[in-house]
């Protein structure tokens, strides 16, 4: 693993952030949400800014691009010094030209921060209007330079497209176009790669250095992602209920971490390498999947054209056992979970759950049926009835599968004590849970069903790394007390190594490799495995033990 | 584009058809018979029988049916029962200071009531808003009539800007025509004004909370920028529906308006012949009304891809 080791003391300061202090607007009682932050980026650095949801990351940077929602937040104390320019008591005409020609910033999520309406070419050409007195051709000019130093292909096409019409990496492509072209001295990414797929990750990380390298940029980056801390970071701060407990090079803070935060931020990054495998128990698979298929549209019959979303996938999973399906976003695992769920009907190939086939039967006579599996899905904010309580979530249904009241009811909160609730989150609603609870919630209800095979759709991607591995421990124990098979969609191959017994790659639909984890990722065979796992950032570093993967020294020495 | 807006006035053929069929009903299955309506309390039965004769009124339904559907696809709509009159003549007549009345209503209330919206919005929780907010409330609850009355008392009699009541068409004369189709057409836009800058406060709240109105902020674009060119053409879907709406609804305020400012317009003309059982002009006007509600809905729709590209038909 080769971290970057630049000196960057002598650089010019960009960036001095002393003692700010960012409360609930005209709440100065209140407590603050960021209490005292220091700050400071040089020319050139790339400074991460990490920790979990609600450490104040986000609100740091806005408040650095004096973004600060007004009705929600204020700036209460302190001094954010733009090289000797105050930004804290800027008028707002002097933030509006500071922003994109000084300070830019680009988001997470390129789709919804471009304006779905206006063709990208024209809101890049935007800055330039705003900012500069160039000629109209003159700015058309530079944007298609710009399009083209970000690496867009075809950027006379590009230039007149409307972002729906792009793919995610294109999208966030013109997000840092936008955020370039004037060539700011500070650039602001809030987890800029967090929304996108690993290979593409890969490639926006290296276009941000690339475009850093090239103009000089000084680079605030905030992410939760330590992978992808470990791949671009000179510096890191990281950031815990609005202060910041621990700041040190990269190297350092990864090698010997003084806090007792950061450690436990580091010890939950799952590893990469897999796990041990588990044995194989002697038992008939409590799902067998066969040559299943789902064609999205194609006209009547379905004889023409559609789009094949799941082709040919076979695989069983035993009870006790874990069962991956890893991939990129369109790859089609989430349609294979869906039709083992029955949620969509699959137009081929066999579904067997218990020894029921259920691929091909109607609605009605799939009732009684859908006890045996259950979901738990990615969303846990969306995912629960927000006007029931909990209790009513978890009793619904046992309840319409006959259970008395009574009993659903003790066993609920049986149920929760085994997920580490309280006991009075019974007659609590959702939103009075954080997400990692809620999970917990969304998992009790899965279970209170005994079903013989549990469906994890993305089921830990939403939340911070830390209840991540909480919620993984729990999904374990629940497992093997009730024996239940698992179905485990992932995006994330360290998550897939930590739980999964046997993997299966998705690519456009298709099944390109599977096997036993501890195979297929240390030694896979298809070409596109390998790229994904030769992308996963910092895929050389074992977080949690603070050293290389495989006991390897960690490697001195600069990027290129 | 052009293979959607021809699909969609095919789609109008199936509801334009129910719409006659309810139409030709209508005077057939109502109390009364129409014949004993036209001939007046004084007529002998063989008066009656001549008259149903003559009207087709004993032949089969469906006959009769064919019969006054053939004539009206040949824009033929019979004559009215009181003055004997061609409906399609009255209705003519009538229509130019209805539409010219709810054209300029329409561009009243968007060109006011837009900009209420989105500054009620972005001034959202201020002074400004709960102002904007009252106004909607009161256009609301405020009865056409009364707004009417108010209006004529204020410029008409105390100020003596404008005429109390009538109508000239524009032809006679661009001042003659504003001066008398003001006051009607501020009396019908108080409703909508409130309707639409309400759905233009909410669709405009909804998206200046979204992360590309942050971006635009964020790259430093002129606040004024940021309202009328990122955000209001995002909440415009909204907005064009209401206005769609508000449209078709404009022809039960403009009974009331034309009765206030005694204007000549098809208001008028309806109440006066559902007044006096005229059915030929009560059809004739079921099916204008039902025609305009069809075209105004597929205007609004092809519009919503103008302001949209990810809507396309």
């Amino acid at each position: 693993m080769k971290f970057k080791s630049r000196d960057l003391s002598a650089a010019r300061r960009i960036l001095k952030i002393r003692d700010l202090r960012v409360g609930l607007s005209g709440r100065p009682d209140a407590e603050p949400v960021l209490d005292g932050i220091d700050l400071d980026i040089h020319a050139g650095e790339t400074h991460c800014l990490v920790g979990e949801s609600g450490s104040g990351k986000s609100v740091t940077s806005l408040a650095t691009m004096g973004l600060l929602p007004k009705d929600a937040l204020e700036v209460q104390g302190g001094q954010i010094d733009l090289e000797g320019f105050e930004i804290t008591s800027a008028t707002p005409q002097q933030m509006r030209r500071l922003r994109a020609q000084r300070i830019a910033m680009i988001f997470q999520e390129p789709m919804t921060a471009l304006n779905p309406v206006l063709r990208v070419g024209e809101q890049i050409e935007e800055v330039l209007a705003m900012h500069t007195d160039l000629s109209q051709s003159d700015a058309k000019a530079r944007t298609l330079d710009i399009m083209e130093q970000v690496h867009l292909p075809d950027v006379d096409r590009i230039y007149a497209a409307f972002p729906h019409q792009l793919s995610g990496g294109q999208r966030q492509r013109i997000m840092i176009a936008m955020a370039l072209v004037l060539d700011p001295d500070l650039l602001i990414a809030d987890e800029p790669t967090t929304a996108l797929d690993v290979t593409t990750q890969l490639q926006i990380l290296k276009l941000i250095e690339e475009m850093q390298e090239r103009h000089g940029t000084a680079v605030l980056f905030i992410t939760h992602d330590m992978g992808v801390v470990a791949e671009i970071a000179d510096t890191v701060s990281v950031m815990q209920k609005g202060r910041i407990v621990e700041r040190a090079p990269i190297r350092t803070l990864l090698t010997a971490p003084k806090e007792e935060y950061t450690r436990k931020l580091l010890t939950a990054v799952p590893n990469l390498a897999p796990r041990a495998g588990r044995a194989a128990p002697d038992a008939a698979a409590v799902l067998r999947v066969e040559g299943l298929e789902m064609t999205y549209g194609g006209g009547w019959f379905r004889t023409a054209g559609g789009v094949r979303a799941a082709q040919d996938v076979t695989f069983d999973i035993a009870p006790g056992r874990t069962l991956g399906i890893v991939g990129e976003s369109g790859s089609g695992k989430s349609t294979v979970a869906r039709c083992i769920m029955r949620l969509i009907d699959p137009t081929g190939g066999e579904v067997v759950v218990a020894g029921t086939e259920i691929a091909q039967m109607s609605r009605r006579q799939l009732g009684p049926h859908r006890k045996h599996f259950q979901i738990v899905f990615q969303d846990p904010y969306r995912s629960l009835n927000p006007r029931w309580t909990v209790a009513r979530s978890l009793c619904e249904g046992p309840i319409n599968f006959g259970t008395p009241k009574a009993e659903a009811m003790a066993r609920a909160a049986e149920l929760l004590e085994l997920v580490e609730l309280p006991r009075d989150a019974m007659t609590r609603y959702p939103h009075q849970f954080s997400g990692g609870q809620r999970q917990r919630i969304a998992i009790a209800r899965a279970v209170a069903m005994q079903p013989d095979l549990l469906v994890a759709d993305e089921a830990v991607s939403a939340l911070d790394v830390s209840v991540q591995a909480q919620v993984l421990g729990l999904l374990e124990d629940v497992q093997k007390r009730f024996g239940i098979a698992m179905l485990f969609i992932t995006h994330d191959l360290r998550v897939a190594a930590q739980i999964c017994d046997d993997v299966v790659v998705m690519q456009k639909g298709r099944v390109v490799e599977q096997g036993a984890a501890t195979d297929v990722l240390t030694n896979p065979r298809h070409s596109y495995t390998r790229s994904l796992i030769e992308a996963a950032p910092g895929r050389n570093w074992d977080f949690a033990n603070f050293r290389a993967l495989g006991g390897a020294q960690a490697e001195q020495g600069t990027t290129a | 584009m052009i293979a959607y807006i021809l699909k969609r006035l095919l789609a109008t053929i199936p509801v334009l058809l129910i719409v006659a069929i309810f139409v030709f009903l209508l005077l057939r299955l109502t109390p009364g018979d129409p014949a004993a309506i036209l001939a007046g309390d004084a007529a002998t039965p063989a008066q009656l029988e001549r008259i149903r004769d003559r009207l087709g009124l004993n032949d089969p339904l469906h006959v009769q049916f064919f019969t006054w559907f053939g004539q009206m696809l040949q824009g033929d709509l019979g004559t009215s029962l009181i003055s004997n009159t061609d409906v399609v003549d009255m209705v003519a007549a009538r229509l130019g200071p209805t539409i010219n009345i709810a054209l300029m209503t329409i561009v009243i209330s968007v060109l006011l009531a837009v900009p209420m919206g989105v500054i009620a919005a972005w001034r959202h929780r201020t002074w400004i808003d709960v102002a904007v907010m009252s106004f909607s409330v009161l256009g609301f609850s405020v009865p056409v009539f009364v707004i009417g009355y108010i209006l004529i008392q204020i410029f008409a009699i105390e100020l003596r800007w404008v005429p109390v009541q009538g109508y000239a068409a524009p032809t006679d004369g661009v001042g003659a025509f504003f001066s008398r189709a003001i006051l009607p057409s501020l009396t019908l836009a108080t409703i909508y004004i409130a309707l639409i800058a309400r759905m233009t406060r909410a669709s405009m709240l909804e998206v200046l909370g979204e992360d590309y109105v942050r971006t635009a902020r964020a790259k430093g674009v002129r606040e004024n920028v940021v309202l009328f060119r990122h955000a209001l053409r995002n909440a415009a879907v909204p907005i064009l529906t209401i206005i769609g709406t508000g449209f078709a609804l404009l022809i039960s305020g403009v009974v009331v308006t034309e009765s206030v400012f005694n204007i000549p317009g098809i208001g008028r003309l309806t109440v006066d012949a559902i007044l006096a059982r005229d059915y030929p002009v009560i059809q004739a006007m079921i099916l204008l009304t039902a025609g305009i509600y069809v075209m105004v809905n597929l205007v609004v729709d092809v519009s919503y891809s103008f302001f949209d590209p990810r809507i396309r038909y």
